[in-house]
């Protein structure tokens, strides 16, 4: 009678903890959905140019998984780099990434953003699609969401794919033929990572 | 006898253009999952930076003189571009084995060249027919599985590959419907310069539609080079993957092992 008692108790505390687990797992779906509706709502606001920047700045800090798109775009380099050199170029790269977002968000006023599906890609990651939504004088722009779901409590955006473009694609071929442009050497990078983050 | 000697001098070129840069292996008897090669990496450049010079000087100005048009006008002529354009994307679904799209697409041409006047209205549309989706003779190379080649920078028609700089070459060696009646049609309504006329046009209607999304990618791009033809080449990719934005984007992931190895969150 007592063993039948403990079963259940106990049973009730495994549903309960898994209960809990599962509910604090943020859908990337609403995720994606909330992100955007932040974004267009910052956009929104009545204020200068540089003062909406510093809020999409705050957004993307919250939002993407810089540290991860700053490893991917170094693609086949970073496996020739010290710790302190990842160090030294992840500090850079959050710089130059928070700039390049703020900077090329920031040109676009009220944009309307519609979550319409989410493909769920591997255990690591999960892919939202949405519309960038016509106006007068803009077509719908489709817009998918690379999304890195290892942490479900803690999705971050990993890549942006822009009517089949993928952002962080461009962004690691592009220092990739930096590189290669001199030799291999990772410092060139680096030096033109902070002549961009340090012109006006 | 001159169109086989066309096809001839075509076939040599790009092969020998192909071999170039190829290390050996022939990248257009493939389609490569990798890195496209740019062979001409110093020409290309060179080229590049004059075609930005010519669209700083003469076709952005032209675009943003295009947009002060009233909306009507710019949405018809883009319109009656799209609608010539069918007559290229017509034989490409069929070539590419896609029947049932083809007839959509000539249903879509015969209304909108008749109650849509020439074009100018996309009736097709408003009566439901399905989104339209461009195709030419480099896609279907890419589907037939020629791989693309070197990546090169044409002056003033941008970046392309070996592959559908030989595309480009079919539609004037009688693949384009217009340019035939255009250019040997014998017909007192239409002549090669009508046929350059629209050409310029749909050019001037690209640059128009996108003025903001270059300078926004001009000035945030570090090497403006390499990030267009990242963007020409993924662009490339996915429509001869015949896929939708959204439908199986995996495809521009193919051959990237990088995600998986990279240290998140």
């Amino acid at each position: 009678m007592y063993k039948k008692k403990y079963f259940f108790f106990f049973l009730l505390i495994f549903i309960n903890f898994i209960y809990i687990n599962n509910s604090f797992a943020i859908d990337p779906y609403s995720f994606v959905q909330e992100t955007a509706d932040r974004a267009s709502e910052a956009l929104n606001k009545r204020q200068s140019k540089e003062e909406k920047m510093e809020i999409l700045k705050t957004i993307a800090k919250e939002t993407v998984d810089i540290r991860g798109i700053g490893f991917y775009s170094l693609g086949k380099h970073r496996k020739n780099m010290s710790d302190q050199k990842k160090e030294e170029y992840l500090e850079i790269f959050n710089k130059y990434f928070l700039k390049t977002f703020s900077s090329r968000l920031a040109e676009y006023t009220d944009p309307r953003i519609r979550v319409d599906s989410q493909k769920k890609l591997s255990d690591k990651y999960t892919m939202v699609s949405s519309t960038l939504l016509a106006t007068d004088d803009k077509p719908e722009i489709k817009i998918d969401w690379r999304v890195v779901t290892k942490d479900p409590d803690n999705p971050l955006i990993i890549d942006v794919i822009i009517e089949g473009v993928s952002l962080a694609k461009v962004q690691k071929e592009e220092f990739n033929s930096i590189i290669q442009s001199n030799d291999g050497d990772i410092n060139a990078l680096l030096k033109n990572l902070k002549i961009f983050v340090e012109k006006k | 006898m001159s169109r086989i000697f066309k096809v001839l001098i075509l076939s040599l070129f790009m092969t020998t253009s192909s071999i170039a840069g190829s290390d050996g292996e022939n990248e257009l008897s493939k389609n490569t999952n990798g890195q496209v090669k740019d062979c001409f990496e110093g020409i290309n450049r060179a080229i590049f930076s004059f075609n930005k010079g010519l669209d700083n000087l003469l076709i952005e100005p032209i675009a943003k003189g295009y947009r002060q048009l009233p909306s009507p006008v710019r949405s018809g002529a883009s319109n009656v571009l799209d609608n010539l354009s069918s007559l290229i994307t017509i034989p490409n679904n069929v070539l590419q084995g896609q029947i049932q799209t083809a007839g959509i697409n000539t249903g879509r041409f015969i209304i909108n060249t008749t109650v849509g006047i020439f074009g100018i209205f996309d009736v097709a549309e408003k009566m439901g027919f399905p989104e339209y989706e461009k195709e030419d003779y480099g896609q279907t190379l890419g589907v037939w599985g020629v791989g693309p080649g070197c990546y090169w920078v044409l002056p003033v028609l941008g970046p392309s590959t070996i592959r559908d700089t030989a595309g480009s070459f079919i539609n004037v060696m009688g693949g384009d419907p217009y340019y035939n009646i255009s250019a040997h049609g014998n017909n007192e309504y239409l002549d090669k310069s009508d046929y350059m006329l629209t050409k310029t046009l749909t050019g001037i209607d690209f640059r128009a539609k996108n003025i903001e999304t270059f300078e926004n990618l001009e000035k945030n791009s570090m090497d403006f080079y390499a990030a267009v033809k990242s963007l020409y080449l993924q662009d490339r990719k996915r429509k001869i993957a015949n896929t939708k934005p959204s439908a199986t984007i995996e495809i521009l992931y193919e051959g990237d092992a990088d995600w998986e190895e990279i240290e998140t969150q």
